[in-house]
């Protein structure tokens, strides 16, 4: 069994092997760090991993995967689950036949997020039990134990791992596979799955039951393990903070959370209770600790100022300590910049010459905000360029309204700004609007993911594409123009200044590969053109 | 107490080969029986940004972040990422630099990350049987040659003791 061997792996490629181990017939989610190593380590193990082309038609496809019996995971960063929140809190109703792990890859420091929330707190809320791994070896074993717990209580589970533990590399021991799951097979269940209030209402019952029943199997289960110390001091830490409270205080008695919602409550009561001092170490919110604190625990916590950013050892060293004092200010890196070759510069600099009023949104493009060009004048969230440069459309007064253009890319369109394309169709402004789609037909920000409207699957095999243009001039927009932006060529800013003028409803694609993947785009073609045995293109 | 720990920062910038050197790096410690933990951030390294990795091993290894002053060496492949990184440093660190090795005479300048390894190499309790056999794994054949050649002229370039 190769896979037996010990091996160093980041907690990422650790799920992904887990989730090859244990059988998992489908894999889905959307880009975005620090998960998206897991589906495509997945496929590289011969696991069905597919991207979807956003997280809740993700989180949708996994559901019903589940509802046929078979063990299906979702991948997704922090604010992914945003978006896939709306089947997750219905799904924790419905419950599943096979196992369904959500797998929420958390980013406390923002080394690449619009913010930091803690999405522990999307467990307490929608209901779905929680397990939170400290290294790689426990991110491959909590993916089983998350099977058997989505299974025995039929709910979907969800494995919560932030980028330390997702991008740090650390000795695992696989199990090898694990035995044929049981195959998909369709069984009907009505009440338990159409959510009409008449059926929903007695399975949100069904669901607090289920959930009284995990926090009492959680008193006794071994994913709480206590590390016997010191009485004077008692730590209760999960995650990545574990490994550096072991570090900050190696003399400590600790209780280390793996299976942090439902909370063993009597377990935690009884450590608080058998030593002097007893704090609560955790990154991000005070999820623990207000939990603690309401059950009538007396613990102690951080404060306010620890909240921000990652925890390391000194911080942790500083809690402990109560040290207010301000901490050493980090010696900036340098910044990342668009490649020097990149097609959005010439977007921007006419952005920036025509002193446009630029809606942004996220990908590489979001560098388009920094020197020289300072281009772009919000970015919120995926998607939001539309909606949010309709809305200044709408109100600001003319001469200005005249200068408002969204700007998103091409994957980002995919994802979510379908939506606002009909909605700028469904309600246009007064003085038109012009959207530009950045097409450089790949996900770049994250890595180079594929997307629907690239053609490719994420293993890049080639699948129906998704044209942007013909989409656009269905939804009724007359004014659709695909320009290649390159030096040399004034095209685009001709376009745009066209499209500025005519206070119209304007789609411009702007469309050039990214740079970094025209050597693979040109491999894949060559191939695909002799497996056709077609005369292929030189080079 | 827990036995030592060796801690080293790895720093330069997006497309140097930062996480290849620390790979390869953590691989001969993993070799040589130790417990290991690396850790980067990556973010958005492929526009150029600063990229730095972490490798901790030892007996037991557990958080996977060296901390400020506590790195035994810092590697840096890009002079300007000296300034931003320097604070790992332990007082009487070692701070490794393009510096360390004749770069014109390297059989290729891509192979500045693995020139720097095997200038680090002469300082750690790594046999060099592991680093050969860890180099051979981690480039496609084609390009094994040269990696060879750069760490172990890097190597050579540590006079012992130093
Ligand atoms: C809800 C959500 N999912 C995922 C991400 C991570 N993410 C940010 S931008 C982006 C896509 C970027 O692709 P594209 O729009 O094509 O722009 P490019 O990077 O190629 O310029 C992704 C996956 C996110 N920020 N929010
Ligand atoms: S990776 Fe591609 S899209 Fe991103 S800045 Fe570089 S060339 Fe532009």
């Amino acid at each position: 069994m190769p896979s037996a061997k010990r091996q160093l792996l980041s907690g990422n490629e650790a799920i992904a092997l887990a989730a090859r181990d244990a059988g998992v017939a489908l894999g889905t989610g959307y880009p975005g760090t620090p998960s998206t190593e897991i589906l495509e380590r997945f496929s590289e193990l011969g696991g069905r991993g597919q991207w979807s082309p956003n997280e809740k038609v993700a989180l949708e496809v996994a559901i019903g995967a589940a509802f046929a019996g078979a063990r299906a995971i979702v991948t997704m960063k922090h604010v992914g689950l945003n978006v896939a929140a709306d089947p997750l809190f219905t799904a924790a109703y419905t419950g599943v036949s096979g196992g369904l792990i959500v797998i929420s890859a958390d980013d406390p420091g923002m080394a690449s997020s619009q913010n930091e929330q803690d999405n522990r707190r999307y467990a307490v809320a929608a209901g779905v039990p929680m397990l939170e791994p400290s290294d790689s070896q426990e991110a491959y074993d909590f993916l089983f134990a998350a099977f058997e717990i989505s299974e025995r209580w039929k709910l979907p589970v969800i494995l919560r791992a932030t980028t330390r533990v997702c991008h740090s590399y650390t000795i695992v021991q696989p199990r090898g596979p694990n035995g044929a799951p049981k195959p998909p097979r369709f069984e009907r269940d009505i009440r338990g799955r159409v959510m009409i209030p008449a059926y929903a209402r007695p399975a949100h019952k069904r669901l607090r039951q289920k959930l009284t029943e995990i926090e009492e199997w959680n008193e006794t289960g071994s994913m709480n393990p206590v590390i016997k110390g010191d009485k004077k001091l008692g730590i209760i830490t999960s995650g990545i903070s574990f490994m550096h409270a072991r570090e900050a205080a190696p003399k400590a008695s600790v209780l280390k959370l793996g299976f942090t919602y439902p909370l063993p409550m009597k377990k935690i009561a009884a450590f608080a209770q058998g030593v002097d001092r007893c704090v609560v170490i955790e990154e991000g919110d005070p999820y623990l600790v207000d939990a603690i604190r309401a059950a009538g625990i007396a613990v102690e916590g951080k404060a306010e100022m620890y909240r921000f950013g990652e925890l390391d050892v000194p911080r942790v060293r500083r809690i402990l300590d109560h040290d207010l004092s301000p901490e050493p200010a980090k010696p900036p890196g340098k910044a990342p910049q668009l490649c020097d070759g990149c097609q959005y510069r010439l977007v921007f600099e006419a952005l920036r010459k025509r002193d446009c009023i630029v809606a942004g949104d996220i990908g590489c493009y979001t560098l388009g905000v920094l020197k020289p060009f300072e281009a772009m004048d919000s970015c919120v969230c995926m998607g939001a360029s539309l909606g949010v440069g309709l809305g200044l459309r709408h109100v600001l007064p003319p001469e200005q309204a005249r200068r408002v253009v969204s700007v998103i890319g091409d994957s980002t369109f995919v994802h979510s700004g379908i939506s606002g394309l009909v909605e700028m169709i469904y309600n246009p402004p007064t003085e038109g609007h012009v959207l530009i789609i950045l097409d450089n037909a790949t996900t770049a920000m994250t890595g180079h993911q594929e997307h629907p409207g690239t053609g490719r699957k994420l293993d890049h095999q080639p699948t129906n594409k998704l044209v942007l243009e013909d989409l656009a001039r269905s939804l009724g927009v007359k004014r659709v123009h695909v320009v290649e932006p390159r030096v040399g060529s004034n095209e685009f800013e001709r376009t745009l200044d066209e499209c500025l003028a005519s206070r119209e409803l304007c789609v411009i694609i702007a469309r050039r590969p990214c740079i970094l993947i025209v050597k693979r785009l040109r491999e894949l073609e060559q191939s695909e053109c002799e497996k056709k045995e077609a005369p292929c293109a030189a080079g | 107490m827990r036995g030592r720990l060796t801690n080293v920062v790895v720093a330069g910038l997006g497309g140097q080969g930062v996480l290849k050197a620390s790979d390869i790096l953590a691989d001969v410690a993993l070799r040589a029986g130790f417990d290991v933990k690396k850790s980067e951030i990556k973010g958005m390294s492929q526009r150029g940004g600063s990229v730095t990795s972490d490798v901790r091993f030892g007996q037991t290894v557990l958080s996977p972040m060296v901390s400020p002053g506590e790195a035994d060496y810092l590697l840096v492949l890009e002079p300007t990422q000296v300034e931003p990184h320097k604070h790992y440093l332990k007082p009487n660190g070692k701070l490794i630099t393009p510096d360390a090795v004749d770069v014109g005479k390297l059989p290729n300048k891509k192979t500045l990350n693995v020139a720097l390894l095997g200038a680090l190499s002469a300082h750690l309790p790594l046999p060099e049987a592991g680093w050969l056999e860890a180099l051979r794994e981690a480039f496609r054949p084609e390009f094994f040659e040269h990696n060879q050649q750069a760490f172990l002229s890097g190597r050579a370039s540590q006079s012992p003791g130093k």
